[in-house]
């Protein structure tokens, strides 16, 4: 065991050099889903969380339920059913396509969660205020109730990004040539673990590290809003 | 309906099949659960001490955590420790101990936000009434942490066994492998069993989930009061 140890622990620069171009299609193609994916969730989680605001009658049970079933289930089996099992009643989608809608569908029910909890989280003293000032409801919601709700739900949105950031490694299962699955291959090709695996996480810290970076900055900053009352 | 593959999931023991996939997700997730629950606790506490060097290593613990996909960490588990030390883990053991790793973390993140969450006057006031260290722990402070804690960390229960969907990935077989296998089984008798199949495997995990969500909101709602 000691031996093996010595003999794979420098890594092979020259087999590094050689994948990276795979590497970076790949990841152009998982940033790609990924905010994408994020852009219709965000889309989603809006309309949702509105719906439930505003308690419109048959649509906000179905927003409810919509919440239930995909917060319950992974993503994995989610896709599959999506990918494999819809084109067997006549409904079918690219893999891209797939991707999006699975991981919008995932991260909609979340960002709805999120938005709603922070839309509930303002005092009611402010539309109470805002009203008796002369704003109509909609002034109300983007201009008093949505500012504040943002700030109350950056830090659980930011979280709900990376956590879609990251799910997108389960798009390997449907196909898609994400970094997952370009690392899965490269192992099965050449037998590179340690080259692949190691390029695996350094394209994911690429992707992932400044968005948590960033965003732990912007939750500071916003944080600062809150100090008011 | 016997073309969507109802027919297929009774035929035979299919079905008993797929709940014992189902069994092997659970009990995986539940050993995590459990190795978190105890480690994050113990860890949780420690990050509530003030010590520089603590406090560089959890949070570099739990960036790692945060950002890396379970998938990749099942991956460097699984493929890598056998290619780099010549360890051949088995697929569930590999699995668990990436859970635990994962959950650990979440579960010493929430300990230490229950924890830091507890107002200081608490501690203030049950000094004030004459309560000496340990009972004031043992009355005052406990018993608030368990009524922030215990709705968090049984969500924690239901994402762990969301997320061990995924050891499929590493060749553990569980529900959705088996479901591959009968669907692959049945290709030429019933080629459109997929639909029904893939659908029972989500109800059932829907099913796995939901009341233990149910519940944490419940909890939530009653102790938040």
């Amino acid at each position: 065991m000691l031996r093996r140890l010595e003999r794979s622990d420098r890594l092979n620069w020259s087999v590094i050099e050689k994948y990276l171009p795979l590497y970076e299609k790949a990841t152009v193609l998982t940033l790609k889903i990924g905010w994408l994916g994020v852009l219709f969730s965000v889309a989603i989680g809006l309309a949702v969380s509105l719906i439930v605001h505003y308690r419109i009658p048959v649509l906000r049970q179905t927003a409810k339920i919509y919440i239930e079933i995909f917060r319950n289930t992974p993503l994995l089996i989610q896709l599959f059913f999506i990918y494999f099992g819809l084109p067997k009643i006549g409904v079918s989608f690219s893999p891209e396509f797939c991707g999006v809608l699975g991981l919008g569908l995932l991260g909609g029910s979340y960002m709805a969660e999120t938005f709603r909890s922070g839309i509930e989280a303002v005092d009611k003293i402010q539309y109470e205020t805002a009203l008796s000032l002369g704003m109509s409801k909609a002034q109300v919601m983007f201009h008093i109730v949505l500012p504040q709700a943002i700030t109350y739900s950056t830090p659980a949105f930011v979280a709900n990004i990376i956590f879609l950031l990251k799910e997108t490694s389960v798009f390997s299962a449907i196909s898609l040539m994400d970094l997952m699955f370009t690392a899965k291959d490269l192992i099965g090709l050449y037998y590179k673990t340690a080259e692949c695996l190691v390029m695996l996480v350094v394209f994911y810290l690429l992707i992932l590290l400044p968005v948590s970076v960033i965003g732990s900055v912007v939750e500071r900053r916003l944080s600062y809003a809150s100090f008011g009352d | 309906m016997q073309a969507l593959g109802i027919d297929v999931l009774l035929k035979g023991n299919n079905f008993i099949r797929l709940i014992d996939g189902l069994c092997t997700a659970l009990r995986i997730s539940l050993v995590s659960v459990i190795f978190s629950i105890v480690f994050g606790i113990v860890f949780g506490i420690v990050m509530t001490y003030k010590n520089t060097v603590i406090s560089v290593v959890s949070r570099v613990y739990l960036e790692i955590v945060r950002i890396m996909p379970q998938m990749v960490l099942l991956f460097i588990v699984f493929f890598g420790t056998t290619r780099m030390f010549g360890l051949n883990l088995d697929a569930e053991l590999a699995s668990i101990i990436v859970f635990t790793f994962w959950g650990t973390a979440e579960m010493g993140d929430l300990v230490r936000g229950a924890v830091s969450n507890i107002p200081k006057h608490q501690y203030e006031s049950s000094y004030a009434l004459g309560l000496n260290k340990a009972q004031t722990y043992f009355y005052i402070v406990i018993p608030q942490t368990l009524r922030r804690l215990i709705p968090l960390s049984i969500n924690l229960v239901t994402r762990m066994i969301k997320t061990t969907s995924l050891v499929m990935m590493i060749g553990v077989v569980e529900a959705l492998k088996v479901t591959q296998q009968i669907i692959e089984a049945n290709r030429m008798t019933a080629p459109n069993a997929a639909f029904g199949l893939y659908l029972t495997v989500f109800i059932l995990y829907f099913l796995a989930c939901w009341p233990i969500s149910l519940l944490a909101s419940y909890l939530e709602k009653k102790w938040s009061a």
